[in-house]
């Protein structure tokens, strides 16, 4: 067994700490949370040619040719900066499925464009139900002459105002059972019948997404029809491990800041870091997120080495959610009123956090994964 | 970063497993609670020290294995996991061989290590005194040179070792003109010297694991002196790091975590069984989750062990968090015992064995020994994070 980095990752991560730190200030993260795109095109196009976008992709493929676990350490550190914009649905929740069950033509087609940085990516899987089970989705495809017609609504879509493609999850047989009858499309997002609003959500974008008789042609469709679902539950599985990865990336940032502020700030003339509370409250939120590092990164090593990890992702899970819960209340009682000020920075993380913790299921829903894996 | 074990590693663990199984089979022993320091079985212990287990990580040449930490990890794992009675040689193998390695001279390495290692010697820690809980430094048993030996006055309390022990670690006083931390000695000594007597502690289990021990002028030979005079504190705080790290501070009451999987399968309330019951998956689950956690942190300082560092933060946090979660997973299992969880070891209709009822009692102790939940957390703020002194 071996915990320690790479030189290779450890040599990423400096980088990409540097070079977020540059990128992102908190003036730059205020100025694109208020445009409606949310993300800065011209950072965008330089985190391609950093060979970001292509990273978890093979070279022949247009990518850098690393692993899930180095995406595991770039996606720490996009926590840590808070790093706005459409990564995570474009090479997550886009790229990898592609590579995971997209044909031949599919992986030459698409992964080279977003390696480029030229084409954003994102998956359509929520409806207004909110549920993440197969047997909530009930937006319908249907067949027509040489190819499908996709309607119905899809909710808490990230990034689907800039998708230039939509991973969109259909029903296209509801006689079968739930799981049998699900079909994924890769659909053009800017085509006719493809309607998005924007969402006024806690942190990032989030769309509603109505598809109202958009076409797509049949080689568009991602992996089996009808069979759509195990590739969607893998991809979740993804999703799940990679924002536990930005979990443990902003909670460590907040337990930086702080430190920093405990260190600093004088009440009773004595740095207040200096009270035994303050110090076991900081000791505590240290634990919080060194689990969930480990967690998270053992999880994401069993994805990465394509060992099955159904118990390792729910546990990573779990984890996170309430132990990014405590870091985060901790982090608010030790910083005190101007914690909670909008001139303060600390207002970015807390809410990219519990972002974080909102989408693809929380605790409860990963713990009975837990209970069916112990053999409950 | 790479999670699994070696293939060897893999082969070590199933012969461990192998061996522990036969003793369960032979019932050369009853499975326990808290068995690597309140199950004291001298037999067994030799059993271990014939397959070499005792002294796995220590050099060849001194009659070890010169395994890693890692390997020691998987063995101590297996050992808690079948709540087989490794108490006698505990102490001795997980801390007291490495202080000798580190500090002692030839001598004490060609005398004391072989000992233990075949299971001959029992070592109990004189530590705490009854007014050195936390501030271990302000203790005031006196060891006064005389020529060429000691001659130590005092008392030391919660030493472990139970009455098996013939061996006694003691930290003491050498000199009493200098600040409270640098006038410490570490001593290694035979229990029989004239002088010692014990009084044991009844615990809240009811157990004797514990003693009183007092010293009323003992003579004890310069040549037990372990390390340098007055070097005592810097040598301790080390061999801490090591007493807080091993998977005993996670799986002391492991078998209750079986014992309670196993019992919400079988029992059935309201006519259907209690592990379908959500409320339950969902405590279950949790404790699990948890598990998982403490074990790779159990792990991550074994592998820092490894890297020829003492643990010092890693083995603190790892023993803070470790030990709160024994205590819920003791108080889980009462929970879900219910009425049941009031009986005792050995009562008629107890559950478990009254395995959960010795684990809520016991555990209740876990997070004061070797290091309080407090002290650890001091460790972590300051010299982990950095935080300021008051």
């Amino acid at each position: 067994m071996n915990l320690s980095f790479t030189e290779e990752q450890e040599i990423l991560r400096k980088f990409a700490r540097d070079f977020l730190t540059s990128k992102f200030p908190k003036k730059v993260l205020k100025e694109l949370e208020e445009t409606e795109s949310g993300y800065s095109p011209e950072i965008w196009k330089e985190m391609a040619d950093l060979g970001w976008m292509g990273l978890p992709f093979p070279e022949k493929y247009g990518g850098t040719g690393m692993t899930f676990l180095d995406l595991a350490v770039l996606l720490e550190e996009m926590g840590k900066a808070c790093m706005p914009g459409p990564y995570f649905s474009t090479v997550v929740l886009g790229g990898l499925p592609i590579l995971d069950i997209g044909t031949e033509a599919q992986k030459q087609e698409y992964l080279p464009q977003i390696a480029q940085g030229k084409s954003i990516f994102t998956l359509a899987l929520t409806e207004p139900s909110g549920s993440y089970d197969a047997a909530s989705i009930i937006a319908k495809a249907v067949p027509d002459g040489d190819g499908w017609v996709i309607s119905g609504t899809k909710l808490f879509v990230p990034d689907a105002q800039v998708a230039d493609y939509i991973l969109c999850v259909a029903r296209t047989d509801d006689k079968a059972k739930p799981e049998e009858g699900l079909t994924t499309f890769i659909v053009e997002a800017k085509q006719p019948g493809i309607g998005h609003t924007v969402l006024n959500a806690m942190s990032g974008k989030l769309c509603e997404v109505v598809c109202d008789g958009v076409k797509v042609p049949k080689e568009n469709i991602l992996g089996q029809l009808n069979q759509g679902w195990s590739g969607i539950k893998k991809a979740i599985d993804r999703a799940v491990v990679a924002k536990c990865c930005l979990t443990v990336g902003i909670t460590q940032q907040v337990l930086d800041m702080t430190v920093e502020y405990a260190k600093e700030r004088k009440q009773f003339d004595r740095p207040i870091g200096s009270f035994q509370i303050i110090q076991h409250y900081c000791a505590d939120m240290l634990t919080d997120i060194e689990g969930m590092r480990l967690s998270a990164y053992h999880a994401a090593w069993k994805l990465s080495e394509g060992l099955s990890c159904a118990e390792e992702v729910a546990a990573a899970r779990a984890w996170a959610v309430q132990a990014g819960e405590r870091v985060i209340g901790l982090a608010h009682q030790i910083h005190g009123a101007i914690g909670v000020a909008m001139e303060y920075d600390l207002h970015y993380y807390t809410r990219s956090l519990k972002a974080c913790e909102l989408s693809f299921g929380g605790a409860d829903v990963y713990r009975e994964i837990v209970a069916q894996e112990m053999g409950l | 970063m790479d999670f699994r074990l070696t293939e060897e590693q893999e082969k070590f663990r199933k012969e461990a497993r192998d061996f522990l199984e036969g003793e369960k089979k032979q019932k050369l022993w009853e499975p326990s609670i808290d068995s690597w320091i309140m199950a004291y079985d001298p037999e067994f212990t030799k059993r271990v020290a014939a397959k070499g287990w005792i002294g796995l990580t220590w050099p060849k040449e001194y009659g070890g294995q010169g395994r890693c930490a890692f390997d020691r990890l998987i063995l101590t794992e297996e050992i808690l996991r079948y709540g087989a009675p490794a108490a006698c040689h505990w102490f001795a193998d997980r801390q007291i061989g490495g202080s000798i390695l580190k500090y002692g001279t030839e001598q004490q390495k060609r005398e004391l290590l072989p000992k233990i290692m075949k299971g001959e010697m029992y070592v109990g820690l004189g530590m705490s005194e009854p007014e050195a809980g936390c501030d271990l430094a302000s203790l005031k048993t006196q060891a006064t040179k005389k020529n060429d030996h000691y001659v130590i006055n005092g008392q030391k309390t919660w030493t472990s070792g139970g009455k098996y022990m013939n061996y006694l670690y003691l930290l003491a006083r050498t000199d009493p003109t200098v600040a409270k931390h640098q006038g410490l000695s570490e001593f290694i000594i035979p229990k029989d010297l004239a002088g010692i007597t014990t009084s044991p502690i009844i615990d809240i289990t009811g157990n004797e694991a514990w003693n009183e021990v007092f010293f009323e002028n003992v003579h004890v030979p310069k040549e037990c002196l372990i390390g340098k005079e007055s070097n005592g504190w810097r040598q301790v705080m080390e061999q801490l790091a090591y007493e807080r790290s091993g998977m005993e501070r996670i799986m002391a009451n492991y078998p209750v975590f079986e014992g309670i999987i196993q019992f919400v399968k079988e029992t059935k309330r309201d006519g259907k069984p209690l592990c379908q019951d959500s409320v339950i998956r969902n405590k279950l689950a949790q404790l699990k989750i948890e598990f998982e956690v403490g074990r790779l942190f159990m792990y991550r300082v074994a592998l820092v062990m490894d890297e020829g560092r003492a643990p010092e933060w890693e083995a603190a946090m790892s023993k803070a968090y470790a030990t709160a979660f024994e205590q819920r997973l003791a108080n889980t299992a009462l929970e879900i015992l219910g009425p049941y969880g009031q009986l005792a070891p050995h009562s008629k209709w107890t559950k478990l064995n009254g395995m959960a009822y010795h684990a809520y009692l016991s555990s209740k102790g876990y997070s004061l020994q070797a290091g309080t939940t407090e002290v650890l957390k001091n460790i972590l703020a300051l010299r982990k994070l950095g935080l300021p002194t008051g």
